[in-house]
């Protein structure tokens, strides 16, 4: 009877103790979490500040820098409005070379349409898409075309950069009919256009952007001034 | 435990993040084309790795062991995209160029190094100029590597200063081989492991004189004992 009731302590006991064992990590494992959770919210909190502090002046950082591409592809005296205040995003289409929605900079002169400028990619440049400027005048001739991003090979393919060469500037003033379709093309092809020393692919892809922004501009010039 | 020289002493050279530690290397060969970029790399791990290092040694007596390495990255993830931010707001178009590497900061493995073997068992301000020291050593081969890899692959040096120290900084580029066609092995990352192939070679050979210096003069102070005594 003794030894029985002796056992059912010791188990009771060490029930107990098992018990407080489990209280004690658990405790243990609250607070070492609450630290984590305190740490994180102080770096939300530092993150909130500064993104709080900085948002405005990077927002207009990227709006100046879409600007100066803007100025650059449009001669100062074709227009008098603010295209970066007046664009439009039109749906996507193959000849802009991208899947998504395609923003569109609409410059005018006396309320009239003189120019649009695009947001084309060239999807096939030697390491990935190319992103353009090309700005078509109202009459379909090209106002300006710029690269705005690339990941072409330094040396090789990254002729097309205005600070690296003039190359870019050879498409001002062209339009689909002053060249025809088979001007549309690098020199190796038959074409109009120079290509690099050992990069024609990246020369290629920008050409067949520009005339296939010139095309997609000449079927829908009627919506985009809409 | 540490003293300040021999903190200084490590950053710059025996421990050097880029020659010695080879830590961080991905945004040490990615972005030292040219110098300008390889400065704006350099100062921006510079102060990650400073703000890094006191916040962790200001709070390395009231983190337990078992959750400090996450207390660490969230201090460097959080002070990266402060950064970043400040970055993209002071220095916009130097940030388009430096790109992706600046959020990549958080990898670079320099600093959770640092924040793990110094700056968790040293007081604030020795941890700060471990940070500060290891930073300028890691710009310093940044710098140096950019250095190399322009003038080689462009022909320039300084070229697009004006990015980092504004339109004052517009004619600063030097044209070290005028009409130079470029040699395009040095502006890609080949060239880059190349070259610190090179520096390490150079800073290893360097060590190896010293030593060698080092060792003549102990053994002529031995014999000029020896001729004392004798």
């Amino acid at each position: 009877m003794a030894d029985n009731k002796q056992t059912e302590n010791r188990h009771a006991a060490f029930k107990k103790q098992q018990r407080k064992q489990l209280l004690k990590n658990l405790l243990d494992i609250l607070g070492a979490g609450s630290k984590l959770a305190m740490f994180a919210l102080l770096g939300a909190i530092l993150l909130g500040v500064t993104y709080t502090l900085t948002y405005k002046r990077i927002q207009q950082n990227e709006i100046e820098a879409v600007q100066r591409n803007l100025q650059a592809v449009l001669a100062d005296d074709r227009y008098d409005n603010a295209p970066y205040a007046d664009r439009t995003r039109v749906e996507p289409s193959e000849l802009l070379g991208s899947d998504e929605p395609v923003t569109v900079y609409r410059a005018r002169l006396n309320g009239k349409p003189a120019a649009a400028v695009f947001r084309s990619v060239a999807p096939n440049g030697y390491n990935g898409a190319i992103k353009l400027l090309v700005g078509v005048y109202a009459n379909g001739d090209v106002s300006g075309v710029r690269v705005v991003a690339h990941k072409e090979t330094p040396g090789l393919g990254d002729g097309i950069d205005e600070r690296k060469s003039d190359w870019i500037f050879s498409f001002t003033g062209t339009s689909l009919d002053s060249l025809g379709d088979k001007g549309w093309a690098v020199k190796k092809d038959g074409g109009q256009f120079d290509q690099f020393t050992g990069a024609t692919i990246t020369p290629r892809a920008i050409v067949q952007a520009v005339r296939n922004t010139l095309q997609y501009y000449q079927e829908n010039e009627k919506r985009i001034f809409e | 435990m540490a003293s300040t020289t021999e903190i200084v002493k490590n950053g710059l050279w025996t421990n050097n993040p880029g020659l010695v530690q080879l830590l961080g290397l991905c945004p040490l060969l990615a972005v030292s084309s040219t110098v300008i970029n390889a400065l704006g790399m350099g100062l921006a791990t510079t102060l990650v790795l400073v703000v890094s290092n006191i916040a962790v040694s200001m709070i390395r007596n009231s983190v337990r062991q078992d959750i400090r390495i996450p207390v660490f990255v969230m201090i460097i993830a959080a002070a990266v995209t402060t950064i970043e931010l400040v970055m993209n707001a002071a220095f916009h178009e130097l940030y388009t160029i430096l790109g992706i590497f600046i959020p990549l900061i958080v990898t670079n493995c320099v600093i959770i190094g640092r924040a793990e073997a110094f700056a968790s068992r040293n007081s604030v301000p020795l941890a700060a100029l471990d940070g500060f020291m290891m930073g300028i050593g890691f710009t310093l081969v940044l710098i140096a590597l950019g250095g190399v890899r322009e003038v080689l692959a462009f022909g320039t040096l300084f070229d697009r200063a004006e990015l980092m120290f504004g339109p004052v900084a517009a004619d600063w580029q030097l044209t070290i081989i005028p009409e130079f066609r470029g040699f395009l092995l040095a502006a890609l990352p080949p060239g880059a492991f190349i070259a610190l192939g090179c520096l390490i070679a150079l800073k290893n050979s360097v060590d190896t004189r010293l030593e060698k210096i080092a060792k003549a003069k102990a053994s002529q102070a031995e014999t000029g004992n020896d001729a004392l005594t004798a």
